[in-house]
């Protein structure tokens, strides 16, 4: 564990917009340096993604980076992220994501010098290592090509790299939905933490050649699964809620590996990574309804310094096409945050309470991502001595945050989910006291055939 | 001595143990095992299924039902095939081409299975060749696609059309999914869509005038 101290200890200074470890974009955005901004992501409506519907395709982004920049000029933004996260295919054939790099490049280009607008390129290739089955993690044309693409859009100009990985998915999708706080442990804290380090170290040597920013994974494939489920009333939100606390194990290994943010915005957890690392994040809340629903559309917003709509179609909406009206609206979320913040730190702090304050007591998942929330489940992890006691303790943190709050009326929980509460206590209760007794054990519970035990250096 | 009412109970609380003892028992005093799948596997999973669909219960409860069922299916397979006597419906499933998502699928896979239909899961990225293969294979009367994606529908269309070109005119199509609706199953020629697991059931009895 690298963190032994939390970068933001106090909960008033986990604030939106400021961050202890700000980053300079090419262009003079500061991000965490102050303000917040909007990041915008955009994905296609449905064609199928080959050679020949390239012209297409290269169609759809231009008109998005063109109309949605244009915007956010006419708003006066005052910078803008814009976000290629790329569709499998254009990930597998590096050339055909390279093709769609180079165009929003040159639609940043286009608008600064047509606007002055200062604007930035976040790259985040596909992991598709897991097309195979069971999934090749450290090798094979899905790895080569992923790190192709990585590297080429550094080379062109895309200032961030960031990724969704999935190390550890093989076995958590399963204890999800069969609501298995020990094998969403294994799945994060042993599995996931081992794969995020050999990604990462490889991603922070490719931003280091190219002198672009490290910055940041996301447990997507594993909390915002849990959080969609609960949202769906498949799984109880409180154990999602945990599964968000223990993700933030995982996805800390990407800055102990040297990533330095602005973490990517489907990553519930940042918070708690924010207040470890002192890196800034973005996060995605209300405004990405057009991707998928979510307990605290308000709360997302109160610690983040890029604000997102996560993903949305260019497909045309009354106000005009979808990334150009959400560009709109990332943009007015963002002007009236930094309205709040330029009249001084105590209007900041009440625009970030109301925030908190709007959504915490209504979802278990909302509770424990709160600034005061997030900095115990934070301190837990840090006085951790390793990973795999890091996920215990932010499993027992987050359901003491849960049992506390609930009892104290502060937080509603559903009647039928007052017993997982229980049910979690004593499955962390019943944990191994070391990681190599646990592995020992789960390699006899677990579907080998489902992954590769030496893929993850087990 | 044990009734067949104790055998669904069981399934539907999910007691793997009690139904590891009751279906030996309940045999031996000559219950045949088909009484045992139609009067108590499946109208368990079919209470248990109602009480999902209401919100009453989560998806890792309907697994633990589920699995107590797969228990009594591991005993009774083998006698029912002994007596020449398999699922009515057979159904085959799989995510499309290009598409990894599979969770919703597996739940569609998990009711169907309670519903009593043999089902063959063909996992994810599943390719036209693949269905038509299977289609060849195990001679389905259903055959269910899923796809999350908007870039994988037209995948969903092209399987669609693969099948009814290879012949297949009989199987009914079933198809679902996030960006799925039901205009889109008239358009590409499918028979039935189901916006959610919880009527899949209906939908694919629907598809078969059951
Ligand atoms: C046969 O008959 C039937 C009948 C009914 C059927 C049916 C078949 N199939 C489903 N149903 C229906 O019944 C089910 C049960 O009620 C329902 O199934 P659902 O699957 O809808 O519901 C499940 C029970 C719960 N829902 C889910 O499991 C999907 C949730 C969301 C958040 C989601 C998840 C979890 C994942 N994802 Co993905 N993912 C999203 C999803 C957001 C959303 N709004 O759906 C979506 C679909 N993903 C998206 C994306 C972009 C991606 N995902 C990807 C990966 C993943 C994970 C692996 C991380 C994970 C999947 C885990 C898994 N094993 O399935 C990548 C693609 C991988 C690939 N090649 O497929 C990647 C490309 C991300 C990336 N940059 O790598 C977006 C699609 C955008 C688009 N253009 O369409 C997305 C809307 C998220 C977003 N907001 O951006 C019904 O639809």
């Amino acid at each position: 564990m690298k963190y032994k101290t939390l970068a933001i200890a106090d909960p008033a200074k986990l604030i939106y917009g400021r961050a202890p470890r700000p980053i300079k974009t090419r262009r003079g955005m500061c991000i965490g340096g102050g303000l917040i901004y909007p990041e915008l992501n955009f994905t296609l409506p449905d064609i199928n993604i080959r050679k020949e519907a390239m012209p297409e395709i290269v169609r759809h982004y231009q008109q998005i980076v063109t109309e949605a920049l244009e915007r956010a000029a006419e708003l006066e933004a005052p910078g803008v992220m814009l976000e290629f996260e790329t569709l499998p295919p254009m990930t597998e054939h590096p050339a055909l994501g390279m093709e769609v790099v180079n165009i929003l490049l040159e639609g940043i280009e286009d608008a600064h010098d047509k606007y002055g607008l200062k604007a930035a390129l976040r790259c985040t290739p596909n992991d598709n290592r897991e097309f195979v089955r069971p999934p090749l993690m450290r090798s094979g044309r899905y790895w080569d090509a992923m790190l192709e693409l990585f590297d080429q859009s550094a080379a062109a100009g895309a200032e961030f790299l960031s990724i969704e990985s999935v190390g550890g998915k093989e076995l958590h999708d399963d204890a999800l939905v069969n609501g298995d706080l020990r094998a969403v442990l294994f799945s994060l804290c042993v599995m996931g933490v081992r794969d995020m380090k050999f990604i990462w170290d490889h991603i922070v040597a490719i931003t280091a050649k190219h002198g672009v920013h490290a910055a940041g994974d996301t447990a997507c494939g594993f909390g915002n699964t849990a959080m969609v489920l609960a949202e769906r009333k498949m799984i109880p939100r409180v154990f999602a809620a945990v599964v968000r606390a223990v993700t933030a194990v995982r996805s800390l290994v990407a800055y102990e590996c040297g990533a330095v943010g602005p973490g990517k915005d489907c990553g519930y957890e940042n918070p708690v990574l924010k207040a470890i690392t002192g890196c800034p994040m973005s996060m995605e809340g209300k405004t990405a309804a057009c991707a998928h629903l979510s307990p605290m559309g308000n709360l997302a917003a109160a610690t983040a310094d890029l604000w997102s709509n996560e993903s949305v179609q260019n497909i045309k909406l009354l106000g005009g096409m979808a990334p150009t009206c959400y560009m709109e609206q990332l943009v007015y979320d963002c002007r009236l945050m930094n309205t709040a913040a330029a009249e001084g730190e105590a209007s900041a702090l009440q625009m970030r309470d109301w925030l908190v304050k709007s959504d915490a007591g209504r979802d278990p998942q909302a509770m424990i991502l709160t600034p005061e929330s997030s900095i115990t489940i934070a301190h837990a992890i840090v006085q951790a001595p390793s990973h795999y006691a890091a996920g215990i303790a932010a499993a027992r943190a987050a359901v003491k945050i849960l049992r506390e709050t609930n009892e104290a009326g502060c937080l509603r929980i559903d009647a039928r989910e007052a017993g997982w509460l229980d049910r979690m206590d004593d499955e962390l209760d019943d944990m191994p006291h070391t990681e190599d007794a646990f592995i020992e054990e789960m390699m006899d519970e677990v579907d080998l055939e489902k992954f590769t035990p030496a893929d993850y250096g087990l | 001595m044990s009734t067949i009412e104790d055998l669904k109970t069981a399934v539907i609380n999910g007691r793997r143990k009690d139904v590891q003892t009751l279906v030996p028992e309940l045999l031996e005093s000559g219950i045949e095992p088909a009484a045992l799948l139609s009067q108590a596997l499946i109208p368990a999973m079919g209470v248990v299924g109602e009480r999902f669909k209401k919100n009453e219960v989560f998806v890792p409860e309907m697994l633990v039902s589920a699995r107590a069922m797969k228990e009594a299916m591991n005993i009774l397979e083998p006698k029912l095939l002994e007596a020449g006597i398999r699922p009515e419906h057979t159904a085959v499933i799989g995510t499309v081409e290009g598409d990894l998502h599979d969770i919703g699928k597996n739940l569609v896979a998990t009711m169907w299975k309670g519903a009593g239909f043999d089902v063959i899961d063909l996992g994810v990225n599943v390719s036209p060749a693949r269905f038509i293969e299977a289609i060849e294979e195990h001679k389905p009367h259903i055959v269910g696609l899923s796809a999350l994606l908007t870039t994988t529908m037209p995948a969903m269309r092209d399987t669609v059309a693969a099948i009814r070109e290879a012949g297949h005119s009989a199987v009914k199509l079933l198809i679902g999914g996030a960006p799925i609706t039901q205009s889109y199953a008239d358009e590409i020629g499918a028979d039935g869509y189901s916006r959610d697991a919880a009527s899949a059931v209906d939908a694919a009895k629907a598809a078969l005038g059951i």
